[in-house]
């Protein structure tokens, strides 16, 4: 069908769609995400399409581009799924496809090898469903990625796609924003802002135009949701940002992307040019007199571009500064008029709620962080991926059910959330729930949804320094705290891990991170102590034995560490000794290995190589 | 120097340009590509941008300077970047980028003399499962050990 012109239309289309799909047929599912990617799903897919080619077998291999967006369960990929049998096959090589094509989709059995397998009981669990990664979440900004093809707008549109704006181009602007406003929805993008309360301010602006735009540029150093979203149902953001557009009166949209992102560029390209041709985003969209379009602005790889001002400044095609925070964007935003941005998430949930009601969306989550969150559950831990939960569980549920504990059995030490904008949160107080305003009273942030588990060999000084070292890096240089105050910070933080820290050197820090707080002209700035404040408030034993004692308890701190190795395990393989860029290892072949430390510089091709485990570091 | 000259064709430059709709709001987009199809964005090509565009060269050159995507000077023939995002970096990216930096006698940002690499840091490219990630040439590479990255970089490059 080419232009859909009416709503009935629409509705009419999907039934077609509905009636043409052959659900019962079997179909491959390979994961294309920029994670299964760089493991080599690429070969599997390939190693599908020509066994299958071969055989003549009438299976729809969903492959190529064409296949699923990132499962989220990076760690275990390359990921085939499925159906109908709902099966996921984990780590896949191109060697298993016979056996899988033979076995599960030819004989319906299932290949126990290659399915995940409970580290506790050693029970295999062959449903997707049922792994205890999947098990505990509750999809709904993630809903489609992993089942549709995302260049496929049919694909989304028999998922139940573009409902959500069918309802909302029925409903009055004013209706659809208190729908909003009663969901609870807050932005997904950091600050949590009440969307609901955005676009009222926005629409209440007297102006002729006025723009709706999404952020995509995900700057988080430890974040990809957005990154999977855009990939993996880039029509979820777009119906999304119409439904606003129209809430709110707005003719032109855009969408700004993190450079780093091709593939996100490429499939959002893709489904906005197949939106045009079905006449669901131009003019007069789906016969309503209502038009809206949305351009694609590619960022510029720097982080201060997410800051709402500076990513205006940015699509306008000038350098992105921020500029002073008493400007409302809502007011005046983009090229000065009154302008809606909110990140990819906060779009994707959009659709959700009106189709499905406020209702629906604030019975779940807390008191004041009403749906689900995704977060990138990243580090020290067994599971690592995208997890989409409601507000309001608990660190610990979320680093031990989901994420199978901390990696290699280690003592779980903090996490990090927030990004470079939060903190880090001790163990002790694991049980805190997740939501907005939890991870503000604890010192951190929601940010985008970075969770970084960190074990007892992460060295919080360390962490503190490597954010305010990001930080130094990004800062725009526009205002003087953030200019000198933060580079000051990080030389205060390298003498600590240096050893060439004073007990005076925690006030100092205090004070300076007191000044960046206050006095920062942006986002970037102002929160930019966190990172150093949270350390040192749970973890200022840390810092004092990197002060007094001239130690680094986690053994990370270069300048604080030595390597030895540890007569007992070893067994003198002579492996070290013939890696050591510094030939500093040296020991009879079958005897006891001994360090150089004199010569040593630390670079740990020892450690690394050593299958004894007989390498130290103290 | 030869690819100097050929730059200096202007033709190349305006077949980026043409793509693009004749608005401020395309400079970005225009000096990517600039970017990505010379390793740099050549001088030449930010004269004729002015031009085309009627915007001061000036306001292309701090964009050049501004935005990290882009590079004022040219590039090696390769590239390798190393993740240095939050899950990387607890994973051991500090040691891959100092063995890099060792082996390949250039510092993080730079390029080596023979022109062959250029070396950069990025953050998180959104792989964090298989931390510590390096790229060679776009081409990811997950769990990169110390001992083994600069295996893993000959393997590409030579093919
Ligand atoms: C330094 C800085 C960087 C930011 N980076 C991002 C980002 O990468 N993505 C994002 O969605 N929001 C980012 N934000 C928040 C945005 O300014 C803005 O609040 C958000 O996009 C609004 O959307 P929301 O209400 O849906 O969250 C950043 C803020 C600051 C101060
Ligand atoms: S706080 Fe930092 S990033 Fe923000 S405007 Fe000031 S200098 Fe620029
Ligand atoms: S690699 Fe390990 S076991 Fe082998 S000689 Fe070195 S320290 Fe000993
Ligand atoms: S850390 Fe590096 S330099 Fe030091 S002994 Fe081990 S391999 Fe040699
Ligand atoms: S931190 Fe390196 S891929 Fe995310």
């Amino acid at each position: 069908m080419g232009v859909i012109n009416s709503i009935e239309q629409l509705e009419e289309y999907r039934r077609e769609l509905a009636a043409t799909a052959k659900p019962d047929l079997p179909t491959v599912l390979v994961c294309f995400g920029t994670g299964c990617q760089a493991n080599g799903s690429r070969l599997v897919a390939n190693a599908f399409m020509e066994i299958i080619k071969e055989q003549g077998l009438q299976v729809d291999v969903n492959i190529g581009i064409k296949t699923t967006g990132c499962h989220g369960y990076c760690e275990n990929g390359p990921l085939v799924a499925l159906r109908p049998q709902d099966i996921l096959y984990l780590k896949v090589k191109p060697e298993d496809v016979p056996e899988i094509v033979e076995e599960s989709v030819k004989g319906g059995r299932i290949v126990e090898r290659l399915v995940y397998r409970d580290k506790v009981t050693d029970e295999i669990v062959p449903r997707y469903s049922e792994i205890p990664f999947y098990k505990h979440q509750l999809r709904i900004a993630l809903r489609h990625i992993g089942t549709i093809d995302p260049t496929s707008i049919d694909d989304y549109i028999l998922a139940g796609g573009y409902a959500g704006l069918a309802k909302a181009l029925r409903m009055e602007p004013e209706d659809i924003i208190s729908e909003v406003e009663r969901s609870g929805l807050r932005g997904r993008g950091g600050a949590g802002f009440p969307t609901g309360t955005k676009w009222r301010s926005c629409a209440a602006v007297d102006s002729d135009v006025r723009y709706v735009m999404c952020n995509g540029d995900e700057g988080d150093p430890g974040a990809f949701m957005d990154r999977s979203i855009m990939e993996g149902d880039p029509h979820a953001v777009i119906e999304g940002m119409i439904i606003g557009a129209y809430a709110v009166g707005s003719r032109q949209g855009y969408i700004y992307v993190r450079d780093e992102y091709p593939l996100a560029i490429r499939n959002l390209t893709t489904a906005i040019e197949a939106a045009r041709e079905k006449g669901l985003l131009g003019e007069n969209i789906l016969g309503t007199g209502f038009s809206f379009d949305i351009k694609i602005s590619r960022g510029g790889g720097a982080f201060v571009c997410g800051e709402s001002s500076a990513l205006m400044r940015s699509v306008e095609g000038n350098v992105g500064e921020p500029r002073a925070k008493y400007i409302r964007s809502v007011e005046r935003g983009l090229y000065n008029k009154p302008t809606v941005l909110n990140n990819v998430e906060t779009w994707a949930n959009v659709p959700e709620i009106i189709l499905k009601g406020a209702e629906w969306y604030a019975s779940m989550g807390t008191e004041g962080s009403k749906g689900t969150k995704v977060f990138s559950l990243v580090g020290k831990v067994n599971n690592t991926g995208l997890v989409e939960v409601p507000m309001g569980i608990s660190i610990r549920e979320l680093v031990e059910n989901i994420g199978g504990g901390v990696l290699g059995g280690k003592k779980f030490k903090a996490v990090q959330t927030g990004g470079p904008s939060g903190g880090c949160i001790p163990e002790r107080l694991a049980d805190l729930p997740i939501d907005f305003d939890s991870l503000t009273e604890a010192g951190s942030m929601m940010g985008s949804g970075g969770i970084i588990v960190m074990d007892e060999d992460t060295c919080m000084v360390d962490v503190a320094k490597y954010f305010t070292g990001f930080l130094v890096e990004e800062s725009c240089g526009k205002c003087t705290p953030c200019r000198d105050g933060l580079p000051r910070i990080y030389d205060l933080l390298t003498e600590v891990t240096e050893g060439r820290g004073r007990e005076e050197h925690l006030d100092m820090l205090e004070e300076l991170c007191d000044l960046l707080t206050w006095g920062a002209l942006c986002g970037l700035g102002t929160s930019a102590a966190n990172p150093v404040l949270s350390t040192v408030k749970y973890f200022r034993d840390e810092y004092e034995a990197h002060i007094r004692d001239k130690k680094c308890p986690a053994g990370v701190c270069k300048a604080l560490i030595t390597y030895s190795i540890d007569p007992e395990a070893c067994t003198g393989c002579r492996l070290c000794a013939k890696n050591c860029p510094q030939n500093c290892i040296t020991g009879k072949r079958k005897e006891a290995h001994v360090i150089d430390t004199s010569k040593c510089i630390k670079c740990g091709v020892c450690k690394d190589v050593c299958a004894f485990d007989a390498v130290r570091i103290s | 120097m030869k690819e100097m000259t050929q730059i200096q064709d202007v033709s190349r430059f305006d077949r980026i340009i043409d793509r693009y709709e004749r608005s401020e709001e395309s400079l970005l987009a225009i000096l990517q590509d600039f970017q990505r199809e010379f390793h740099y964005v050549p001088e030449e090509g930010i004269r004729r941008l002015s031009e085309v565009m009627g915007v001061p060269a000036s306001k292309i050159y701090a964009m050049g300077t501004f935005y990290k995507a882009l590079s004022l000077t040219p590039r090696g023939r390769h590239t390798i970047k190393v993740c240095t995002g939050t899950a990387c970096h607890l994973k051991g990216a500090p040691q891959i980028l100092e063995t890099l930096e060792r082996e390949l006698r250039v510092k993080r940002n730079g390029t080596t003399e023979d022109g062959e690499f250029t070396l950069e840091c990025v953050n998180c490219v959104g792989a964090c499962a298989m931390a510590p990630v390096t790229l060679v040439d776009e081409v990811y590479h997950g769990k990169t050990r110390p001992s083994k990255v600069m295996d893993i970089v000959r393997k590409q490059v030579e093919g």
